[in-house]
């Protein structure tokens, strides 16, 4: 198993690292049972996420996958946002090995368990 | 950057009069030793000479020792091995859950057969009980397969006790001595073994060569067949290169080993204390005194072992983590578990095996490193941070 030179920069470098102060949606997955927490913060403005920040416990693939996701959603419209998906996040990161797969999934669930929340506070 | 490796459990590096040793005997001595002319005879000497060795460091006799390709294949012999030549008489083998996987797996897969398996707990510090062992005895029990050193934590098993009362019930006792042999005394009359296996390649041997230790009147059958070699019990042209590395390894170990033991017991109580005094929210894995000396087991809590490994290797160490995001198997450590530790608290293994090129310099780079590896990710890691907020409302 060796990860590819974009995860492990994204692991080094973490984008949009830390808490975010009041934000509009906040997706929270995984457990610590299997290892992986990642919660997404994102800031949305007039439909359109204008922020996005991730806390991640996890292995270097969950840490990787929530910088590249927070990236990848920053300027998206909700709608578009939602379609992105775990494979489009591990693609961005030049692959994952088939057993780290399932930490994309998590990437996937937490932005989409964000928007809902966020549609949530804001009654849609 | 010079690298620093302090994952001397998982393997060592060959020693450069290992690797000279072997030198010879790929190039010029390469004759099959079950040949007659000189260069197959040549051969023989040099690998009778490391039989020679192995039996000394066991206190064994030079007959008992049969090479392997290592010391899974040792484990598959011993465990299938003894049920197929036992099978008339029982079909119960009694081993713990701390052992590795190369012998719980044969073990699962003659579950598969009809055979009955107990796996013996350990306590929190990874120790069997010998009085479990004695418990678990019924009339069926034809095996007690438990190891003498855990790989993991280091632990080591009361292997004499379990010995005496094996020999009491006559009933064959292996041992995985893989990352004890030549490391702390083993004497296999004095510990009652009848079976033991062992690795060169964790002695600063090369890898694919080991040996299983078979105590004369044994009843063992091979697990595979062809010529003659090894009393039949391991067919196969020997690999004589690697045998002949595998006793040059042994005999500088037993050489150096009270002065080594030492040396690394100094190192490894030097990093513990300077992790401890570094960083908080850490727990030690492992048997506090009957341990390696070399084996230090740590959980860091609020983070995963894995990431712990990646950032540790950005400055060129190289460490193991006990987690479930290493390697390709996904599962926690099963041998944490059978030590209570929960679950949540597995995944911030880290396991750091001191060897022979470590030095007091590797140490202190490691105690600059590991703190700011780990205390950069609990800056981030979401369980950290509630865990700060209950400290400060409570």
């Amino acid at each position: 198993m060796a990860y590819s030179e974009k995860v492990m920069d994204h692991f080094r470098n973490p984008r949009n690292v830390g808490e975010m102060q009041d934000p509009d949606g906040i997706g929270k997955v995984g457990n610590p049972v299997c290892g992986d927490i990642m919660e997404l913060y994102i800031k949305v403005e007039d439909n359109v996420i204008t922020d996005a920040k991730f806390q991640t416990l996890g292995c270097g693939a969950a840490i990787a996958t929530s910088s590249m996701v927070t990236e990848m959603v920053k300027g998206k419209k909700l709608e578009d946002a939602l379609t992105i998906s775990n494979s489009m996040v591990a693609e961005a990161l030049g692959g994952l090995p088939p057993v780290k797969m399932h930490c994309s999934v998590l990437a996937e669930e937490a932005l989409q368990s964000a928007i809902a929340d966020y549609k949530k506070k804001k009654g849609f | 950057m010079g690298r620093i490796y302090i994952d001397n459990n998982a393997t060592t590096a060959v020693r450069p009069e290992v690797a000279e040793a072997v030198k010879g005997l790929l190039t010029g001595c390469y004759g099959n030793p079950s040949t007659l002319y000189c260069i197959g005879q040549e051969a023989h000497v040099e690998m009778e000479r490391a039989r020679d060795i192995m039996a000394d460091a066991l206190g064994a006799q030079r007959e008992e020792i049969i090479f392997t390709s290592g010391g899974t294949e040792s484990d598959n012999i011993a465990v299938f091995g003894t049920a197929r030549a036992l099978r008339k008489k029982g079909n119960h083998i009694i081993t713990t859950k701390i052992e590795h996987h190369a012998v719980l797996n044969p073990c699962k897969a003659l579950e598969k057969e009809g055979w009955q398996v107990t796996y013996l707990p350990v306590d929190q510090y990874g120790m069997v009980n010998p009085s479990d062992v004695e418990r678990s005895i019924n009339d069926n029990t034809v095996l007690i397969s438990i190891m003498h050193a855990n790989n993991e934590v280091g632990t080591i098993e009361p292997i004499a006790e379990i010995g005496k009362i094996a020999k009491a019930k006559k009933i064959t006792f292996h041992t995985d001595a893989v990352q004890s042999f030549t490391k702390i005394p083993l004497n296999v009359n004095e510990m009652g073994i009848d079976l033991l296996s062992a690795s060169a390649h964790k002695i600063y041997g090369p890898k694919g060569v080991g040996l299983l230790y078979v105590r004369k009147g044994t009843k063992i059958m091979p697990i595979m067949y062809g010529g003659h070699q090894e009393r039949s019990l391991r067919p196969g042209t020997e690999n004589v290169p690697g045998i002949v590395a595998f006793g040059k390894a042994v005999e500088l170990m037993l050489a150096e080993r009270e002065a080594e033991e030492a040396r690394l017991l100094g190192l490894r109580e030097k990093l513990w204390e300077g992790i401890k005094a570094k960083v908080p929210h850490i727990m030690l894995n492992g048997h506090p005194t009957l341990r390696l000396s070399g084996t230090l087991n740590v959980i860091f809590e609020y983070v995963e072992g894995e990431s712990i490994i990646l950032g540790l290797d950005e400055h060129g160490i190289c460490a193991a983590s006990g987690s479930a995001c290493t390697s390709d198997a996904l599962e926690p450590s099963h041998v944490l578990g059978a030590m209570g530790v929960p679950v949540e608290k597995t995944h911030g293994a880290l396991r750091l095996s001191l060897g022979r090129e470590n030095t007091d310099a590797d140490v202190d780079k490691i105690l600059e490193v590991l703190p700011k590896v780990v205390e950069n990710l609990r800056s981030f890691s979401p369980i950290y941070k509630d865990f700060l907020r209950q400290q400060t409302v409570s």
